[in-house]
């Protein structure tokens, strides 16, 4: 049976709804109200954009909300989105010194929003318009988080931007990628809007390996930005695969923010191959868009998962159910479409994952998900740029403080580069790569905008953690082992 | 973006937002960074012949989880020699020449103020403050606020000070005193450029309950303190609009007394200041809060059209006067909006025993239920007939917008209590008669 929309239009809208919901004007007060206003604070060591979150607070508190954007977006300028979709429990608030006091970090993501919405709602643009072009021009290679953090960045610093993507709107995995209840497309829309009134020109409909020569990008501009993400799903290589309803996770997810919700097809039995973050995004939608059975499959233990414990944790609370040291052998087929998935149990030697011979069961199934990492675009890469280095696992080789790529006029951030991390990484290396662009074109270096709650630091006003993020979760569990 | 420079009396500085005489503005290392933070001026902490001070010196007023809501010190003037701060005065201006110093002094003979009124224009300050206002320590050596509590003294000093003077004096004025008027108008008559006020309020913070000796304790005993802090700022409001309504005073003022946000700046602009004073909030927080300062009031200001804050200063003065001046006509009710009431009661129960009860709690089922109300708990309802319009419920009440204030037209003109007097004297109305 082919798959279709299970729930009616009021339903999908009530089960996606926000996850996280706006603060009211009081809560917010409330909230920003508890932040103590620290020092050198370690919620900013702990953003990747170094946004200086106790000042923004304050200004929450004082009334002052557009001046609390300004703070946001001049150091972020998806500001609004990573409000919404930052894993900020192993970010900003999990670095909260306010867990160490009474046990709840100050709720840094939905103050964020609140601020970020206010101006969204009326208009306001608090980044500064550019001044006179500075006559550089730059090539944009996608229009995900990484790019967008670049051309702002350019922008203002007066360079001319031309960012070509290849889907109809700008935006990337922000406008086509997120779980549904973490952030409407709109918001993402709204932010490339916000990008095009900093002049910076969009070109859709441009597919790099079709459209684009390196000789083109040579002679229209000074220097290249290649923020092209990752490709689709990795293959499983098992039999069965190419049935219509095996089906790309990410590609699921899209067709979420594409389509009604009521017509989203899904199935009543679903599996979801894979166990990170995009594997939970997959599995909860699933089974909000009226699954009735949503199972992760993977292949190694619930302890190895790469998606957060509070992932995990949402997953289990919408009924995903959880299949470990399992792998999928083949997916079987009725007449055509996708009728069940032969696992097989796993065991793991010296850190590599077998398949235990004689193990093997079936489950019945009509769509599954995979979510089991996506390729990297190293052959589109090395024909576009002849001479670029990659790493051995198809990234993109950079030097970090600049992300200048082996060729000079070449930048590069995001998940070309770093395999695939969190929107704040994206954004906050698009925002080096311009001042590293600019370091190269105009022989000038850029700080970042002075931060009031660091002022005096011995590494200066703009240190914090866009220079090097600490990461919470990882300074947690080096402190466990000890 | 609307412009925040000003013209004190003469003394320039790109925003109005100035460091406060006190432990913020004790050393150069501290005017550096105050400046590089973004303040528009800096008044050294007192000069004078040095002092010893105690250990400790600071105590504070929390409020729920609020610290520091008020604050008291027994500090005294500065602890350092005149010459070591002069000097340090002059290394400041150097670097920093567009932005204000201003040296604040506190002596005692006629010959030691014209000492350090002429070593202040030396070193390169924009003006001097006199510390009339100090109340502990300094004062019982006869300086301080024994000073600014005698008009007749604190004038005669101003002459001594304005004998030598060559750049703005401002008096800085203390709070505690019947009324700062006087002393307001004392410095005006010996002629003295600029009032700043307020100085601390005496207080006694709180009484530690197993010593039984208040904060903040010096080997077992303790002496009143100076008040300031978030908690001070209608005392200072008040007392800013008297000098800044007054016609026989009319001097600039520099606002002092529980600033911390562009608010309480914007606040002490409407009623006439012209810059404005920071310390308590500097203790708490550090310099860094001139950020949003600025940043607010500037926003405010083209928020409502205004260019700059000349657009602003004094605006809110002429609306505030005697009480007589009221309209005893005007009348407005409380009205609560089932929407947003969650049904704490509060309002009733402080209408009913702290006010005019005119609340009642009635049966829900005519008003609909409000937003986690409990099905078949009462409803407050106001009796509007009966409602004084005195804003207490309002006060209470936990919720945003939950109750309104809202004005009732009685279809009568205006009357204040002075038209009162003056009809009931003429025989053209009859007695208001007593309230029920």
């Amino acid at each position: 049976m082919p798959i279709q929309p299970l729930l009616d239009a009021a339903t999908a809208a009530a089960n996606l709804a926000d996850i996280r919901p706006p603060f009211s004007p009081q809560e917010a007060r409330v909230e920003a109200n508890r932040c103590l206003f620290c020092y050198d604070a370690p919620c900013i060591k702990a953003c990747p954009t170094g946004i200086d979150i106790p000042t923004f607070i304050r200004k929450i508190t004082t009334d002052n909300l557009t001046g609390a954007a300004r703070t946001i977006l001049e150091a972020n300028v998806l500001g609004a989105s990573c409000a919404r979709v930052c894993p900020t429990q192993v970010l900003c608030e999990g670095a909260c010194v306010m867990l160490d006091l009474e046990k709840q970090p100050i709720q840094i993501g939905r103050l964020q929003r609140h601020a970020t919405d206010h101006v969204a709602a009326r208009g306001i643009d608090v980044l500064q318009p550019p001044g006179p072009k500075n006559g550089h021009s730059v090539a944009v290679l996608g229009a995900g988080p990484a790019g967008l953090g670049c051309a702002a960045e350019l922008a203002r610093l007066g360079y001319a931007v031309t960012v070509y993507d290849k889907k109809p709107a700008g935006g990337g995995l922000n406008t086509y990628g997120i779980a549904y209840y973490k952030m409407r497309p709109e918001v993402s829309l709204d932010e490339v809007r916000m990008i095009e009134r900093l002049g910076v020109t969009f070109r859709y409909g441009v597919d790099v390996r079709r459209d684009l020569t390196a000789a083109d990008l040579q002679r229209d501009h000074h220097a290249v930005f290649v923020g092209i993400g990752l490709g689709g799903a990795n293959r499983l290589g098992i039999p069965g695969e190419d049935l219509p309803e095996v089906v790309d996770a990410l590609e699921f997810i899209e067709w979420i923010h594409t389509r009604p919700l009521a017509d989203v097809p899904v199935g009543r039995r679903v599996a979801v191959l894979g166990c990170g973050n995009t594997a939970i995004d997959a599995v909860t939608q699933a089974k909000r868009l009226g699954a009735e059975e949503a199972t992760i499959v993977y292949r190694r233990g619930a302890a190895e998962m790469s998606a957060y414990a509070f992932e995990y944790e949402l997953a289990k609370t919408d009924g995903a159910a959880f299949l470990f040291d399992a792998a999928p052998v083949e997916v079987l087929a009725q007449d055509g479409h996708v009728a069940a998935l032969r696992l097989a149990k796993t065991a793991s030697h010296d850190g590599r994952v077998a398949i235990v011979p004689g193990s093997e069961w079936t489950i019945p199934c009509d769509l599954v998900l995979k979510a089991v990492g996506q390729e990297k675009q190293a052959g589109l890469l090395t024909r576009l740029f002849p001479g670029l280095n990659l790493d051995a696992r198809g990234r993109v080789e950079h030097d970090p403080a600049t992300m200048q790529t082996s060729l000079p006029a070449v930048f590069v951030g995001g998940d070309a580069a770093s395999g695939g991390r969190e929107v704040v990484n994206a954004v906050a290396e698009g925002t080096k790569a311009a001042r590293g662009i600019h370091a190269l074109l105009a022989g000038d270096s850029v700080r970042g905008p002075v931060q009031p709650s660091r002022l005096g630091m011995p590494d200066g006003a703009t240190g914090s953690g866009f220079d090097q993020p600490i990461r919470v979760h990882e300074l947690e569990a080096a402190l466990k082992r000890g | 973006m609307a412009d925040l420079s000003i013209d004190f009396a003469g003394i320039r500085s790109p925003n109005p937002f100035w460091v406060a005489s006190g432990p913020p503005s004790n050393t150069a290392h501290q005017a550096h960074r105050a400046f590089e933070a973004g303040w528009g001026g800096v008044v050294w902490k007192t000069i004078g012949e040095p002092i010893v001070n105690v250990a400790s010196r600071y105590s504070a007023l929390n409020l729920g989880g609020m610290r520091m809501v008020g604050f008291n010190n027994i500090e005294l003037i500065s602890d350092r020699a005149p010459e070591t701060n002069f000097d340090e005065i002059a290394a400041v201006k150097k670097r920093w020449p567009r932005h204000a110093v201003i040296a604040s002094l506190m002596v005692d003979t006629r010959e030691r103020w014209h000492d350090f009124v002429k070593r202040s224009a030396d070193c390169g300050a924009d003006g001097i403050e006199l510390n009339f206002g100090c109340p502990h320590g300094m004062c019982e050596r006869g300086m301080g606020s024994a000073v600014g509590q005698n008009p007749e003294v604190a004038e005669t000093i101003v002459g001594w000070v304005m004998e030598a003077a060559t750049i703005p004096v401002i008096v800085k004025l203390t709070p505690n005193i019947t009324n700062v008027v006087y002393a307001a108008r004392a410095a005006k008559r010996a002629g003295a450029d600029a009032i700043s006020l307020i100085n601390t309020i005496n207080s006694i913070t709180n009484v530690n309950l197993d010593t039984l000796v208040p904060e903040p304790t010096v080997a077992g005993r303790s002496s009143h303190g100076g008040y300031c802090g978030p908690a001070v700022k209608p005392i200072a409001l008040n007392m800013v609009h008297a000098c800044a309504a007054d016609p026989q005073v009319g001097l600039p003022i520099s606002g002092i007394g529980g600033i911390g946000t562009w608010r309480d700046a914007a606040e002490f602009v409407a009623l006439g200041s012209t810059s404005l004073q920071v310390c308590t909030a500097i203790m708490h927080y550090g310099f860094r809060i001139v950020e949003d300062m600025k940043d607010g009031l500037s926003a405010y200001l083209d928020s409502k059209g205004m260019r700059s804050l000349a657009d602003l200063r004094g605006k809110a003065v002429p609306q505030v006067g005697d009480w007589q001046q009221l309209d005893l006509h005007s009348r407005r009710v409380a009205r609560i909006d089932y929407e947003k009431c969650i049904g704490c009661n509060l309002c009733h129960i402080a209408c009913e025993d702290g006010a005019h009860q005119c609340i009642d709690l009635v049966d829900a089922a005519p008003y609909g239920l409000g937003p986690g109300r409990v099905p078949g708990k009462p409803v407050p309802k106001v009796r509007e007939d009966d409602c004084v319009g005195c804003n207490l419920c309002s006060l209470v009440c936990p919720v945003d917008g939950c109750i309104t204030m809202t004005p009732v037209d009685t279809g009568r003109a205006a009357m204040t209590w002075h038209d009162y007097q003056s009809r009931l004297a003429a025989g053209t109305m009859q007695p208001i008669p007593p309230h029920p």
